[in-house]
């Protein structure tokens, strides 16, 4: 061998060796893990407390049109809520393939009246959009919401993977979740929900139906539901809530499916509280909000009160 | 119109062609953006499995196996007929495996690779050609007893499933796996832009929501393997082993159109031997095979001299230098006998096993509406189009759930996903009926009509939280879709280990309503092995797999619809 051809052997070898070993050392113990950041909510969506209107209000049309108008002047009127060039968020419950009639999601009429209202009030853009549990495309299409609600002129989006943040709730029980970001990156946000039975928290009205803002396994939520739901709704603090009671989930909740369960009550409710609101909901199931046990730990924790006639509850009749 | 504007027309056929069928497969799914006429019953716009429809294989076996030619299946006629008197014109202008092979072999096969005369000899008529028609009559042979086994290599169906359960799902994983990558490389405009690249991609060819098939791998293999395998042999599948090639074949015996050979003016270049895709001999001086001509038309294309014409009743001059062309598909008596005897002896192979009957796989769910598993066995080619057309991605691929016999067959998995009760899209898109289309109202039944059921949800009280750990859950009721709800509730007070009374509902399982959707183990928050789950036990197809003694017992209500 010569020395030239042996000195250069030896170079490339001893490089080989050396960046091989680099790079063992290099990734030695390497931290990789890749950090998803947490955002924490910064705005919050109520608007101040006005003790010129009552915190809760019911009004009862046979046109699902009339009561939401109705019952909404009467806490003081969309202009409180929402200002000229806000960004709203509807959040109804479209959780499930059925269709209006079997009263398991909302109704669309109200939902697209709803989103009329803030457009017309000056809001900027109105986004609906709800978590289903089944199918999203099916529940969208079926619920009637995606057509009506976009007709109003709202923009309906089905979730997409990317559009999760992974958020801080802050929750005594709940810390950690992935959120859909439109029910976060938004100025206002109205909760939507309809009054259906329920097993395990007896009924479901709005606090439950924020369920529908995460992602992830939320079926384990049920094993501490309603400190879940107090979570929730201490982390969301809805503008409004608006709950349709035009037509009410009696049993088989809260897929129903079936229009011997569905009773028909033509009420719409309006309320800042969310926690009266829910207490109100509950006495169309028949239930005595004392008895929820969800809505007797939301008044405990300071989110509102069960007495929503203590809360200046005003009803409007045909 | 010279020859060669009309070997383009066939280049722009089968790109057409090949472009029609992935569009199809592609158009096979619930849009997100898609506006039924009736939401009430949600219906797919595009007869999305026309191109199975057109497959003469399918047809025939399926007219063999289950003495009926379903619906759209009549469509084949349209490919069969002209087939008599063209030749296999399909092989060469129509088929989208085909095309695929073609273009496959011409980026690098042995024909190209060689030099010389063994260039030339690769490229001749060999007599693994033959090896097409002892699968094809193995296969109809096996029709004919009732298995159905043609879907495993038919080529439509063997694409449709490749593209539908392997191609488009990788493409996909890719997609989203590029777009997260990019993401993690922490400037926000490559993101934005990543972003906006896939948001424009996305609508076009994903799904909505990324779809994940059990065995792909099997599928896959095959797939690539065959698209592979051109590197050895040009279209080695198109020759050697492809069914409907060799039904078409069969079927080009009396074609009237033939190729004409010139011997005077040829000079025996070998330009046609070295273009032809069907290895037929076009050249001059040996018999050219008509069951092996694919109709492409680059022999008459290539030659130099104008020696070789597709003529009508050719009429060439025959000398003992240039040989009339022949039909013969040149298989011996003694094999083909041994093939169809094979071919009727598989059935009472896979019959006689334990797997079909006797001891079926309690987790083989079938979609709602497929037929007995008898009926469904001679109907199902395998082409995928159920598992692609699910909304929640829960049929599946079988790999040996129903036994080798069924392999590629849809399973129902419910813990990846369940079955939608108002959907009815698998039975529309079933291209031989082996799944009924079903009415929303027969799937989901009313006070007079007893709902399809596809199984029955059983509880592993072992692993429930309210059974097991005195902790509340009630999901699986919560998820129930039938009204009055098939998982009922039981309050009882347990004791967790501290010793303190614990109130829980427990689930229970009403079987008489039970339609075996699987939404509860699905929704199980257990995820890997759900504590409800769901078996065949009480699906409606089956007269033998029920266990409820019902008085006025119905009948299954496809009974009345299998011709």
């Amino acid at each position: 061998m010569r020395r030239r051809e042996f000195l250069e052997k030896t170079g490339k070898a001893v490089a080989l060796a050396a960046v091989t070993g680099g790079a063992g050392m290099f990734f030695h113990n390497r931290t990789t893990a890749r950090y998803t950041p947490l955002v924490v909510k910064s705005r919050s969506f109520e608007v101040a407390a006005d003790t010129a209107f009552p915190k809760i209000a019911l009004a009862e049309y046979s046109d699902p049109a009339t009561a939401v108008s109705y019952a909404l002047d009467a806490v003081g009127g969309i202009k409180r809520f929402v200002k000229p060039g806000e960004k709203v968020t509807i959040k109804p419950n479209i959780g499930w393939d059925r269709a209006p009639e079997q009263a398991a999601n909302t109704n669309p009429v109200l939902v697209a009246e709803m989103v009329r209202i803030c457009l017309e009030a000056g809001a900027s853009d109105v986004v609906v959009t709800d978590i289903s549990c089944n199918d999203p495309r099916r529940c969208f299409l079926r619920s009637g919401i995606r057509d009506a609600a976009e007709k109003a002129g709202a923009r309906v989006l089905l979730p997409r993977p990317e559009d999760f943040v992974t958020t801080d709730l802050g929750g005594e029980l709940l810390t950690v979740w992935p959120v859909l970001k439109h029910f976060i990156q938004t100025d206002r946000l109205i909760n939507m929900p309809i009054v259906k039975q329920h097993s395990l928290s007896q009924c479901t009205i709005g606090m439950k139906n924020l369920y529908g803002i995460l992602g992830g396994r939320r079926n384990q939520l049920h094993q501490q539901i309603d400190q879940s739901i107090v979570d929730l709704t201490a982390f969301c603090k809805p503008t409004l809530t608006v709950v349709d009671a035009t037509r009410v989930l009696m049993r088989n909740g809260p897929t129903g499916g079936n229009l011997d369960d569905v009773a028909i009550e033509n009420s719409v409710i309006c309320a800042t509280d969310p926690v009266a609101a829910d207490a109100r909901g509950a006495e169309f199931l028949g239930i005595d909000a004392e008895r929820v046990k969800h809505i007797v730990l939301a008044e405990k924790t300071g989110l509102g009160t069960a007495d929503y006639r203590g809360a200046g509850y005003k009803e409007i009749n045909q | 119109m010279t020859i060669r504007t009309v070997r383009n027309l066939r280049r722009i056929s089968q790109i057409l062609f090949f472009g029609i069928f992935f569009w199809l497969v592609l158009k096979t799914t619930f849009e997100v953006d898609f506006n039924p006429v009736d939401p009430s019953e949600i219906r797919l716009p595009y007869p999305v499995s026309i191109a199975l429809e057109f497959d003469p294989l399918a047809a025939l076996a399926t007219v063999l196996s289950s003495g009926t030619l379903y619906k759209g299946l009549l469509w084949s006629l349209v490919i069969l007929i002209p087939t008599i008197f063209l030749g296999r014109f399909f092989c060469g202008w129509v088929c989208p495996l085909g095309s695929l092979n073609h273009w496959v072999s011409e980026i690098r096969s042995e024909r190209l690779k060689r030099k010389g005369a063994r260039k030339i000899e690769s490229n001749r008529y060999k007599k693994y050609q033959r090896i097409k028609y002892y699968i094809l009559l193995i296969f109809l042979a096996a029709s004919l007893m009732g298995t159905l086994q043609i879907g495993l290599l038919d080529p439509l169906a063997l694409l449709a499933r490749s593209i539908g359960t392997v191609v488009l799902p990788m493409m996909h994983t890719a997609a989203a796996g590029m777009l997260g990558w990019v993401k993690g490389l922490g400037s926000q405009t490559l993101a934005n832009a990543a972003q906006q690249g896939y948001d424009l991609v996305a609508p076009l060819l994903l799904t909505y929501r990324q779809s994940f098939f059990h065995t792909i791998l099997t599928i896959g293999t095959l797939f690539f393997l065959i698209l592979a395998l051109n590197r050895i042999f040009t279209r080695f599948w198109c020759r050697g082993i492809c069914p409907l090639g060799a039904l078409l074949g069969i079927f080009s015996r009396f074609a009237f159109l033939g190729l004409r050979k010139d011997e005077k003016t040829c000079t025996h270049c070998d330009l046609c031997v070295l273009s032809c895709q069907g290895a037929d001999n076009p050249d001059i001086g040996s018999k050219w095979r008509q069951a092996e001509c694919h109709l492409c038309l680059n022999c008459q294309a290539s030659c130099p001299e104008g020696s070789l014409s597709f003529r009508f009743f050719p009429n060439q001059e025959v000398t003992k230098e240039n040989p009339a062309g022949t039909a013969e598909i040149n298989i011996t008596r003694r094999k083909a006998a041994l093939s169809l005897a094979s071919g009727l002896a598989l059935f009472p192979l896979f019959r006689s096993g334990d797997a079909f009957a006797v001891n079926a796989n309690p987790r083989l769910v079938r979609p709602p509406g497929s037929l007995p598993e008898e009926e469904f066995t001679a109907r199902c080619i395998r082409c995928g189009q159920c598992m692609r057309v699910c909304p929640n991605n829960a049929l599946h691929p079988t790999f040996l759930q129903a036994g080798l016999e069924s392999m590629w067959s849809p399973i129902l998995i419910a813990k990846i996903g369940y079955c939608e009760p108002t959907c009815t899209l698998c039975g529309q898109v079933c291209p031989t009926g082996a799944i009924m289309e079903l009415t929303m109202k027969e799937k989901v039944g009313d006070k007079d009509t007893a709902p399809n059921r596809i199984g029955t949800a059983f509880i592993d009280r072992g692993r429930c939280l309210p059974w097991a750990m005195a902790t509340p859950c009630i999901v699986c009721e919560e998820w129930c879709p039938t009204s009055p709800k098939a998982v009922y509730l039981q309050e009882e007070t347990v004791y967790d280990s501290k010793g303190n009374a614990v109130a829980v509902k427990r689930p229970y399982v009403d079987p008489h309503l039970c339609t075996g959707c699987g939404a509860c183990e699905f929704a199980c928050p257990i995820s890997d092995r759900a504590a409800i789950y769901l078996t065949s036990a009480g699906e409606t197809r089956s007269v033998k797999n029920q266990f409820l003694l019902e008085k006025n017992r119905r009948k299954a209500p496809l009974e009345r619809r299998t011709s």
